[in-house]
């Protein structure tokens, strides 16, 4: 199986929408590198014909009725956002400039 | 006067029913033992303090006025910091939670408060229940009140540490991984992982929701199941949860600890801690896992050795598929809706103020989850990762199928060491994920498994963890409550008595 570099970690945090630092990388490539070694085992298990398990309680499609139930109150939601304006939540433009 | 803080839930209700002591008088002994001696500890991360107060004298009051209330009205307790609690600070252990005051409650809260229970406070957990120590947490640490160098077990580790600290009566803990039933070992106390869905998840902070289950640790089993009553059941707020009622738990316990396991057939897991696989398992752990199951049969139980090969592959399945499911479910913090947003300066845009924001929010172990699981997911490797742990986590299910067509229970140790020293193992992730080697085939299952104190080594408490079909949580408080009984009464005392008692402590 493959390992993770450098490279790989910083694609990853990106993907992920983490800013690490020049350190962290260094750090976690290895880390991440140790952890991949440890868990590589679960390639050498004879699963062909094993279906995948997602889930430990089988269940399809569980519905309610579609009734109107209150919710929330607006200003106790925007209560806990770190940002808000008019009523609703403020973001940071959403365009970059190039864009 | 009785030191209030030493007493069992079961015992408590009784008193606080008749009369005996009042709901404040309960609450005021916990706050005060809190004040003195969770400096040292580091249990809590939020102390209800005045709030706790009124909510037992409403309680009182209730009472001075002839309404019929529940059993447990007015017994304390504490929750693990996930677990969302309206207009009470809930961090998740993480900084990029730190002063979220939830404009809801978590279904278990809820059913807490309606049974007339009063919040002490939240507990510290390590990073979003990312670890086995608690030492993941971004904001303190917590030390095992049997030795303060010592580490309480995580990632429940602030709730372990307050009611073996005698800090509350019993507390929320939630297992993902084994995050109840270590703490509880490494503690000396009794911590049970439901069937998953036997408990809602609503307003739980997700790490990873094919396995995240919340249940009870405490100082006997029968505290245990009577905390489970209250917490389980079906909730339409999570559509995972089971539409079954819950068998007699805590009848169950009482019918354990009435000492007779005739009939009952326990099986030993070769695979934990059995011949051959004996390797990272202290000497001590292992005799005291012999013992008890020595006393299991002397009670009457038939006792098999049983072998489940694939066990040995949980560790790294558990390893790829909870860290695939915590990148997806921590992506919601992005900085909008709640919690803490970095360099919103006017000039960046949301993807860097996300990425900012999540960097500065997020501590070493869970940005590793995250960037492994997404690694895990991600394209040309999704197969020979994800794909393959989840086809692991068939194979260890059908092994337990297997295994429960010949046996009513299955044991092993609950974690393979004693409580090990701060610091060790925080920086060396293989070493932190061994702690969990035992618990992990339980939790990829979906079985019910209980940790239920064995004995001491090295002056340090130890687990036995019985493992049980899905949905027959009763046989677990069965079995830990005849072991329990049966140790007590030959060593005269409970192992917590054999706690050193902190100076300042009544």
């Amino acid at each position: 199986m493959s390992s993770i570099s450098r490279d790989d970690v910083a694609h990853l945090a990106r993907l992920s929408r983490l800013a690490v630092t020049d350190e962290e990388l260094d750090r976690f490539a290895g880390q991440l590198d140790q952890v991949l070694a440890a868990v590589a085992r679960v390639g050498e298990a004879a699963v062909a014909d094993v279906p995948p398990m997602s889930h430990a309680v089988p269940l399809t499609n569980v519905l309610r009725a579609d009734e109107v139930r209150p919710s929330l109150p607006r200003d106790a939601v925007l209560a806990g956002a770190p940002a808000a304006e008019e009523g609703r939540f403020r973001v940071p433009r959403i365009l970059g400039e190039e864009e | 006067m009785t030191d209030l803080t030493r007493i069992d839930v079961a015992e408590l209700g009784r008193l606080l029913t008749a009369g005996e002591v009042s709901a404040v008088e309960v609450t005021r002994a916990h706050l005060d033992r809190i004040a003195t001696e969770d400096g040292r500890l580091g249990a809590y991360l939020h102390v209800e303090d005045d709030a706790a107060v009124a909510a037992a004298t409403t309680v009182d009051e209730a009472r001075a006025r002839g309404e019929e209330l529940g059993p447990l009205a007015g017994v304390p307790v504490a929750l693990k910091d996930l677990v969302v609690t309206q207009g009470v600070p809930t961090t998740s252990g993480s900084k990029i939670l730190e002063g979220w005051r939830p404009p809801y409650s978590a279904t278990i809260a809820t059913r807490l408060a309606d049974a007339g229970t009063v919040l002490l406070g939240k507990t510290n957990m390590d990073e979003f229940a990312m670890g086995s120590s608690t030492e993941n947490s971004a904001y303190q640490v917590t030390r095992n009140p049997w030795d303060l160098d010592r580490i309480p077990g995580g990632s429940s580790g602030g709730s372990s540490a307050a009611v073996a600290g005698h800090l509350a009566p019993w507390a929320i803990g939630t297992d993902t991984g084994g995050s109840i039933r270590q703490p509880a070992a490494v503690t000396g106390l009794v911590g049970h992982k439901p069937t998953y869905g036997s408990v809602s998840r609503y307003g739980l902070i997700a790490f990873s929701s094919s396995l995240d289950q919340a249940g009870p640790l405490a100082r006997t089993v029968l505290d245990a199941a009577l905390m489970h009553e209250v917490i389980g059941g079906h909730d339409r707020c999570d559509s995972t949860s089971i539409d079954a009622p819950l068998v007699g738990l805590a009848d169950a316990a009482r019918a354990g600890a009435a000492g007779d396991l005739r009939g009952v057939r326990v099986g030993v897991v070769r695979e934990l801690g059995g011949d051959g696989h004996t390797e990272g398992y202290e000497p001590g752990v292992l005799a005291r896992t012999r013992e008890a199951v020595e006393v299991l049969a002397g009670l009457g139980a038939e006792v098999v050795e049983v072998s489940c090969p694939s066990f040995d592959l949980a560790l790294p399945a558990y390893y790829l598929i909870a860290p695939s499911e915590a990148s997806s479910n921590l992506a919601r913090y992005e900085g909008v809706r709640f919690g803490l947003r970095a360099g919103d300066d006017g000039n960046r845009d949301l993807d860097d103020v996300m990425a900012l924001t999540r960097e500065q929010g997020f501590g070493p172990e869970v940005k590793r989850r995250i960037i492994l699981g997404t690694y895990a997911l991600s394209s040309g490797y999704y197969d020979a990762y994800y794909g393959q742990a989840q086809k692991v986590r068939t194979l260890i299910t059908r092994e337990f199928t297997a295994a429960f067509a010949d046996v009513d229970v299955l044991v092993s140790p609950t974690t393979p060491t004693v409580a090990f020293p701060i610091g060790t193992r925080v920086d060396d992730p293989i070493a932190m994920y061994a702690a969990d080697l035992c618990t992990l085939p339980a939790s990829l299952a979906g079985l019910p498994a209980i940790s239920v104190p064995s004995g001491l080594s090295d002056g340090l408490p130890v687990g036995l963890q019985v493992m049980a079909p899905a949905l027959a949580d009763d046989r677990c408080y069965r079995v830990a409550a005849a072991l329990e009984a049966a140790q007590d009464g030959a060593r005269g005392h409970r192992l917590l008595d054999e706690l050193p008692t902190p100076a300042g402590a009544a």
